[in-house]
């Protein structure tokens, strides 16, 4: 009860900090891309996206199962390029800078761009590790001072720091669902990342879990971009600034969260958030 | 009896009954008839069962019992002062002659009146048993198809009794595996136990001499220490795994990892086929191009490395366990979630990263697994060793000499005449049990480890 009445009191204070909905758009463009497709073996996943993701702002993308949210989700950061078969094509810029340029780095690129997934993944290994791995592959600690910072500060971000202050030893796969799916988010912010991509981060939790992590990623919007795929239309309008709808690969709409709700322009967007599609 | 008759019954008897089951089920189930249980099939199989069962039990009955009546009808046709000059031996001599002139095969040798007479009665004796258990058992069968057939009805559930007969054919089945197991232990421990009673068991488990005396003069049995050969197993063991692991773990990283799919769909198959190498042949190839081929390059860099020798087998039982560890060790890592991997690559992970921090630790569990159960394996192979390892039972810790292992002594000491009244060749079960031991120790402690990765993914 208590979480769900800081909830309550947490969601005002954010109605209250929120931003002017066309500030979204007003915002510095941290992310362009233009005519992605992707190609997994002969069948195409994605036509020609083209949209423009905000500095400092959520920006969410909707649509029904296997519409190619989380295909362009992960292009962003390159993740695709995992996966065997998998072609991407027009440019995607973080910064002005093309992110598959052949010369770009990709290890450094996922390193600013983070990423969350569906399931919690911790690592089979304790709490502190779980967290210090980023920051010890990457060598951004020079001392194990510097390491311990890095693993609190991070821990306290993703707000998981006083639940488990008193067991950084012990394994990460111990933890909640939730909690699990906080420490994935600290392990991403570790690293140091400009943008967060969250891929479903709330569809294997419990509605209160859900909450808590809703109100973390409103908190973390002041610092980071963040990408948001979800299921839920409720979650996109209450976590984003910015929503895009997708179908059946193709971008049909986006804009302001707040028009994409209440005022969208496409039949499909339409018929999506009354319930009609998906 | 002739066992073509035997199953032309049985296929005759089972096709009447599945079909009358079948035919008759069909007929009960007409439009606007009651609502059958079963369908047709099941009934068939019904009857069917009912009808094997009788006609089976007949048949296992005379396979059992047979074979006394028709020997104690051959005895009877001797003449009886000709029986008591007899004695046992002379007197299965007798009955094969008999026998085999009731086959029609002929003997050699004068016939003498009286095995004529018994041959002759014989045959006719034959011809009327065999075919009196072949009529009993098709009215036994027949009578149980009648009663089965009758008993079906729309309410009949010939479904559940079926599931029930398959559920106890299987029974059956794992029993079989389960008491082969048990019987061979048994007959493991007895005879072990028997080796025991000849040779001390200090002396055989803490010995390091192997001697065994194989022409004992009254007492002198020859010694039979288990060290020398208990270190020659594990030598060539160490030295198989210390090829087998870094290679089969290697490939498997590669394949599992970095192999593109095509490659992948060829080379997996291939390291297979090397498991599919009978092991005699991984010996003639140690014997005839890996030994050689190591006792010439000893000779070049200066080292004495004998042609058949630990070494020798070790490295070649290692790459016939490469197989084993390699695709234990892809299953295992190909186990480990992608999620993972993907967790990894998200933080900005190189591949090799990924692997060797991520994957291989969260794996690692499973691929010791793969690693006891690879040791258990090279601790009971024997044909590489016997024809590779030089048979050399001596307690040395040098790998470029012969040495003896478990296996190997066994089939020294079990082929050839063997009478197992004595040490000499009981000592092969007490070196089997120990064998057992071993491997069943590193089986099990295998299991448990790979039970213990398999928890914490579910």
């Amino acid at each position: 009860m208590d979480m769900l009445a800081g909830k309550v009191k947490l969601t005002q204070q954010s109605v209250n900090s929120a931003m002017n909905p066309t500030d979204a758009l007003a915002r510095p463009i941290r992310l362009e891309a233009r005519d992605v497709t992707v190609h997994y073996g002969a069948k195409q996943a994605l036509f020609g996206i083209s949209i423009d993701i905000p500095d400092r702002a959520v920006t969410s993308f909707i649509g029904p199962s296997g519409c190619g949210k989380s295909t362009f989700l992960r292009c962003i950061n390159r993740m695709n390029d995992t996966i065997e078969g998998a072609r991407v094509g027009g440019s995607i810029k973080l910064d002005g800078e093309d992110i598959y340029d052949p010369s770009l780095d990709v290890v450094e690129l996922r390193a600013r761009i983070g990423m969350v997934f569906q399931k919690p993944n911790p690592f089979p290994k304790s709490i502190y590790e779980n967290v210090a791995y980023g920051p010890r592959i990457h060598g951004l600690a020079r001392s194990k001072s510097d390491l311990d910072e890095i693993v609190v500060s991070s821990l306290r971000k993703a707000g998981l720091f006083e639940e488990v202050k008193d067991r950084l030893s012990e394994p990460g796969t111990g933890l909640s669902g939730g909690q699990q799916q906080r420490l994935c988010i600290a392990r991403a912010i570790a690293v140091g990342p400009e943008v967060i991509l969250m891929d479903e981060p709330c569809s294997a939790l419990d509605p209160i879990a859900t909450a808590i992590i809703e109100e973390l990623i409103d908190e973390l919007r002041e610092n980071y971009t963040i990408v948001i795929v979800t299921h839920s239309m409720q979650q996109a309008a209450r976590v984003s600034q910015k929503t895009a709808f997708f179908h059946l690969g193709k971008l049909i709409e986006e804009g302001v969260t707040e028009d994409i709700f209440t005022n969208p322009v496409h039949k499909q967007t339409q018929d999506y958030i009354m319930g009609r599609i998906g | 009896m002739n066992s073509l008759a035997v199953a032309a019954l049985l296929l005759v008897l089972l096709g009447l009954a599945y079909q009358s089951g079948w035919s008759r089920s069909r007929a009960l189930a007409t439009v606007g008839g009651p609502k059958v249980h079963s369908r047709p099939q099941y009934h068939g199989s019904y009857v069917a069962i009912w009808t094997m069962m009788p006609a089976l039990v007949v048949l296992l009955l005379w396979a059992w019992l047979g074979g006394e009546l028709t020997h104690n009808h051959i005895t009877a046709q001797i003449p009886a002062d000709t029986l008591q000059a007899l004695d046992q031996t002379a007197l299965n001599a007798a009955i094969n002659r008999i026998r085999a002139i009731a086959s029609g095969f002929g003997v050699a040798g004068e016939v003498a009146p009286y095995e004529q007479a018994a041959g002759e009665s014989l045959r006719s004796f034959q011809m009327l048993t065999g075919t009196g258990v072949l009529l009993v058992a098709a009215l036994c069968g027949g009578a149980a198809l009648l009663y089965a057939r009758g008993r079906i009805t729309a309410r009949l559930r010939a479904r559940n009794a079926v599931e029930r007969v398959v559920n106890i054919a299987l029974l059956l089945c794992s029993a079989v595996a389960i008491l082969t197991t048990l019987g061979i232990v048994a007959s493991l421990l007895t005879e072990a136990l028997r080796f025991f009673t000849f040779i001390n068991p200090l002396d055989f488990f803490f010995g390091t001499v192997w001697a065994p005396n194989n022409a004992p003069t009254a007492g002198n049995y020859g010694r039979y220490g288990l060290l020398p050969l208990l270190a020659g197993t594990l030598m060539i063991t160490a030295i198989a795994m210390l090829v087998a692991v870094p290679v089969g773990l290697m490939a498997a990283i590669y394949l599992s990892q970095y192999a593109p799919r095509r490659l992948r769909a060829v080379a997996k198959p291939m390291i297979e086929i090397l498991a599919g190498i009978p092991t005699i042949v991984f010996g003639f190839f140690a014997l005839v191009t890996v030994g050689p081929f190591l006792r010439d390059f000893g000779r070049l860099v200066g080292l004495n490395i004998n042609a058949t020798s630990a070494l020798t087998a070790g490295i070649v039982m290692g790459i016939m366990i490469i197989p084993f560890v390699s695709s234990l060790s892809d299953d295992i890592l190909n186990q480990v979630p992608r999620t993972l991997r993907d967790g990894a690559y998200g933080l900005g992970a190189t591949q090799s990263e990924t692997i060797r921090n991520v994957l291989l630790p969260a794996a690692l569990p499973g691929i010791v697994g793969a690693f006891l159960l690879a040791v258990s394996r090279a601790v009971g192979e024997t044909m590489i060793v016997v024809l590779a390892a030089g048979n050399a039972p001596v307690l040395r810790g040098n790998p470029f000499e012969p040495v003896a292992t478990i296996t190997v002594s066994i089939v020294n000491q079990l082929t050839g005449d063997t009478d197992f009244s004595g040490p000499q060749s009981l000592v092969g079960f007490a070196l089997g049990l120990t064998l057992f031991v071993i491997t069943l120790g590193l089986n099990i402690f295998a299991l448990y480890i790979v039970r213990r990765f398999r928890e914490q993914y579910e």
